[in-house]
């Protein structure tokens, strides 16, 4: 990069606010013309300059915020598929820009490459000075301490030689943690030490850290994946792909290495508010109970997935992201013969666990049968007719159902979602329009299914020997099931190492003071000789003029109050500085290079 | 009385308390003015009966605490009562020494955090857990720890920094107030998602750093205003004798502000960090853009901006504050706005 006059400077893009001003000749000269190489180095230089960082992480800043105004694909698909039927002329035009994928869009990306291309070429130059820098030495004492932050000064210690003065001064400097070298100008013994290198590591441990956490979610995250599957109490799943109801996997993955391990739901345990009114029926806790079995043993293993307490077990993390009912339905044709029965899922849609599903019975019947439901755990009546649920528990279970036939669009081999229902091709047999009530029943209640096609009975799940339905009871009547996230993320241990890195780099880039002190013994006209305290911030660095005049109390004594004598001294020996007061107002400037 | 009854109570005191408090900072405010503007009159005499070819342009400071070894000219304190009627040219700060009204202020005050702190652990105690589960407590909590913030930099800092009661104790009357109306949940239990050790560490952290962060903002505002100030005076214009000419210089003021924003932004990385790690346990993945990460991020790269700023050659000084100021409004936003009225999955707000 561009050659620096000091040495010692730091290296830093040319409009770092501590690199030197750029010399007004530079500016007026016709330049030469660029070749190719030239116009390279010309851009390289404007990306990493300070000004292009700033603006690209402002510019990253703003192209962050239409992600949050527009639903996202990765984190809100429902949100998207609604945002497309609400504006269905705009979300085509959005979708165009990448709105709905706004942080993996090229735009986004463009702007945070570009900021870790400038950054990396900040931190090359920087990391190779910091290390030549490291090994430099203070550089050599400014001929006038007078004009620098924090200058004071003290008389020579009684029977102390200018020299042993001097001595001592690196000595203590040294033990203080400052690098020291000892310099002797023009009979004038000094010692000039610099301390905080850790500043800059800091700072760059920090920079280095980020481009960490950049390439192990880019690259450690491809190696992941994340599944999705909804397990019934009393089910199980096994750690395979098919198993999955929708599986995400990263870039880089091979399904030959998921580890097809058993996991099987015993139990899911909610427990609702019921003391406190005002929440009466909040969620208190959700457990799910499971027992984990390895591929090549019969040994389970139990384990529990809460909230915030994800089950971590052969190389997966298993969290606990949704729950709900499942009331096993059994179907039965004319003659009395079972033709479906399952467990089937129904998804909660309010606080109160009113869930909808659908029942789906393909063979041994006429025709193809459809049953869209409605699931109230505790089911009330409102003013207008409708039904609701009034609690999440099981206190008073309804279901209702809507039974259509015909065909369900599911023989073609196309993909269908278990939880809906596509009526176009059948007809609805009850509610509705059709005049004919829905079947509603409670559990262990069996009801006629519509034009004597056979019954559909809502089995009471309460285990043997419990109070069940038939005493009132409904507290178990009903099965759970679990909504389980499987998840592996190589990379997350990485991220972690390197977050730590960020916050300890930048707790040492921003708290750790870079400063220079010089302390020499200086003659005056008069022959006497005063020892000059001095020092230099470079970096933001408030305490500075604190530590010069502490450093000065604890080698030569505290400072003689308002001696007349002193302050003709310190005018006579810093003609140039008229004020003597210039350096009160430097602390928390940038250093100024000085050689 | 339930606990929660005499929380609200003491909320309702702290309010009362804050705005006398508020009052008062004013009234100094105002003073401050009329002290800066009879300096500069009696300055102006001063000169005119002195006859002395002053140097208007060149700024010097006198007070009574700083010796006058400058070179301009020298006014004396003509029937100077008190310390506050010594002053130069229009260029000059004036020294501003006791006021009642700013002492009422900040006894008023450190009043009112008492309350405040009251208020807040009797919540806490009525709960059953810490106080800052909904977005009423949140404001609760964050509030009490913008006084704190306040009174903690007013014991620490070797400058006076009083003048800023009026900023804060405003801003905390005002949220505490939208609080207390509009925000306000009764006690009920905390749900699934937030039972977790990284309800205590995460969201306090995120509260602290907005009450460093809105010290810092509020230093900012002052430091433009400052060296809007100090511009017209470098151009000789006729300046208002503000309040302002009791104040730091810009100059100082942007050093303030720096030193309180850099915690608050340490802060606010820590916050993300830890909704990081909590996210992964409670959601599954570390990162997942949810409204409420992308703001957090757009904070992070904002303020990332403003230390950038301080450090690029045409960037320091007023535009790096503006920064302060933009990163300060998106804190603000996203404790509202996004809060309110964006989907996600911080939904605690509990309205």
């Amino acid at each position: 990069m561009s050659p620096r006059s000091d040495p010692g400077a730091l290296s830093r893009p040319d409009d770092h606010i501590d690199s030197p001003e750029p010399s007004a000749d530079a500016a007026s000269v016709t330049q030469p013309k660029l070749g190719f190489t030239g116009w390279v180095r010309f851009a390289w230089r404007q990306l990493t300059s300070m000004r292009t960082a700033l603006l690209l992480l402002l510019l990253l800043a703003i192209a962050a915020v239409p992600g949050s105004l527009v639903p996202q694909r990765s984190s809100d698909p429902n949100g998207v598929t609604q945002y497309f039927s609400d504006n269905p002329r705009l979300a085509p035009v959005l979708d165009n820009l990448q709105m709905f994928d706004v942080y993996t869009s090229a735009w986004f990306s463009a702007i945070y490459l570009l900021l870790f291309v400038s950054l990396i070429g900040c931190i090359i130059p920087r990391t190779k000075h910091h290390f030549d820098a490291l090994r430099a030495r203070p550089p050599r004492t400014p001929a006038r301490l007078a004009r620098l932050a924090g200058y004071t000064e003290r008389a020579l210690p009684e029977g102390e030689t200018a020299d042993a003065a001097i001595t001592r001064a690196a000595a203590e400097l040294k033990r203080a943690g400052y690098r020291v070298e000892r310099y002797d100008l023009r009979g004038e013994p000094s010692v000039s030490a610099e301390r905080g290198y850790l500043r800059e590591t800091g700072n760059l441990v920090f920079h280095t850290a980020l481009l960490g956490i950049l390439v192990a979610v880019g690259i450690g995250g491809g190696f992941g994946f994340a599944g999705q599957r909804v397990v019934v109490e009393g089910q199980s799943f096994v750690n395979t792909l098919s198993a999955f109801d929708s599986f995400n996997p990263g870039r880089f993955f091979n399904d030959a290495n998921l580890d097809p391990y058993r996991l099987s739901l015993t139990d899911l345990e909610a427990v609702y508010e019921t003391e406190n009114q005002k929440a009466l029926g909040q969620p208190v806790d959700f457990t799910a109970s499971v027992e984990i079995t390895g591929r090549d043993s019969d040994e389970t293993v139990d384990g529990e997935v809460k909230v915030n307490h994800p089950l971590r077990v052969h190389g997966t993390d298993v969290y606990l992201l949704g729950n709900g009912y499942a009331p096993t339905i059994t179907v039965r044709d004319a003659e009395g013969e079972v033709v479906f029965t399952d467990a089937i899922p129904f998804l909660p849609q309010d606080a109160n666990l009113t869930s909808i599903g659908v029942v789906k019975v393909p063979d041994g019947m006429p025709e193809q049968l459809g049953m869209v439901g409605f699931f109230y755990p505790t089911q009330t009546t409102l003013d207008s007719g409708a039904y609701s649920s009034s609690y999440p528990d099981l206190v008073y279970p309804v279901l209702t159902l809507n039974v259509y036939a015909g065909d369900l669009g599911i023989d073609g081999g196309k993909p269908t979602s278990v939880y809906t229902l596509d009526p176009s091709t059948m007809e609805q047999l009850t509610g509705g329009a059709t005049g004919v009530d829905s079947i509603e029943l409670m559990p262990g209640q069996t009801q006629d299914l519509p034009n004597g096609l056979g019954t559909v009975t809502f089995e009471d799940a309460t285990p043997d020997g419990e109070p069940n339905a038939a005493d009132g009871d409904y507290s178990q009547s009903v099965d759970r099931f679990a909504s389980f996230d499987i998840h592996r993320d190589p990379s997350q241990g990485w991220v972690l190492v390197f977050a730590i890195l960020i916050i300890a780099g930048l707790l040492v880039s921003l708290f750790i003071p870079r400063r220079r002190v010089w302390v020499k013994a200086a003659k005056r006209r008069d022959g006497q000789v005063v020892l000059e305290y001095a020092g230099l911030a470079r970096g933001e660095d408030p305490g500075l003029d604190e530590a010069v005049a502490a450093f000065a109390d604890r080698h030569a004594g505290p400072a003689p109050a308002a001696d007349p004598d002193h302050a003709h001294d310190a005018d006579d020996a810093a003609p140039a500085s008229s004020e003597g007061s210039v350096a009160p107002e430097s602390a928390g400037d940038p250093a100024k290079p000085t050689t | 009385m339930t606990l929660d009854e005499i929380s609200i109570t003491l909320v309702y005191s702290a309010m009362a308390v804050y705005a006398i408090a508020f009052i008062a900072y004013a009234i100094d405010l105002a003073r401050r003015s009329a002290v800066a503007a009879s300096a500069a009159d009696a300055a102006a005499a001063s000169i005119a009966s002195a006859e002395a070819p002053a140097t208007v342009g060149a700024p010097a400071t006198v007070g009574a605490t700083v010796s006058g070894g400058g070179t301009g000219a020298v006014a004396s304190a003509k029937g100077g009562r008190g310390a506050a009627s010594a002053a130069l040219s229009d260029g000059a700060s004036v020294a501003y020494g006791r006021s009642p009204s700013l002492r009422v202020g900040v006894a008023m005050t450190v009043l009112a955090w008492a309350l405040h702190l009251a208020a807040d652990i009797t919540r806490g105690l009525a709960a059953g857990r810490v106080p800052w589960a909904n977005m009423y407590e949140f404001a609760l909590t964050g509030t009490l720890i913008i006084t704190s913030v306040y009174l903690l930099v007013l014991v620490v800092s070797k400058h006076d920094l009083r003048f800023l009661g009026t900023f804060i104790t405003g801003l905390v009357l005002v949220l505490l107030g939208i609080a207390t109306v509009n925000f306000y949940v009764s006690v009920v239990p905390l749900p699934p998602a937030l039972q977790s050790a990284w309800l205590v560490i995460h969201v306090f952290v995120a509260t602290s750093a907005v009450g460093f962060l809105a010290l810092g903002f509020a230093l900012s505002v002052v430091q433009l205003m400052q060296s809007r100030r100090e511009t017209m005076l470098a151009t000789a214009k006729q300046v208002k004798r503000s309040f302002l000419a009791t104040l730091p210089d810009s100059a100082t003021l942007e050093n303030l502000a720096y030193r309180v924003t850099i915690i608050g932004f340490i802060l606010w990385t820590f916050t993300l960090m830890a909704g990081a790690i909590w996210a992964e346990a409670a959601w599954g993945r570390y990162w997942g853009w949810d409204t409420k990460e992308v703001w957090t991020f757009i904070i992070w790269v904002v303020y990332a901006g403003y230390i950038h700023a301080r450090a690029t050659r045409g960037w320091r000084g007023s535009r790096s504050a503006w920064l302060a100021i933009i990163g300060f409004s998106t804190v603000m936003f996203n404790f509202t706005v996004v809060n309110l009225f964006f989907k996600g999955l911080h939904a605690y707000s509990g309205l």
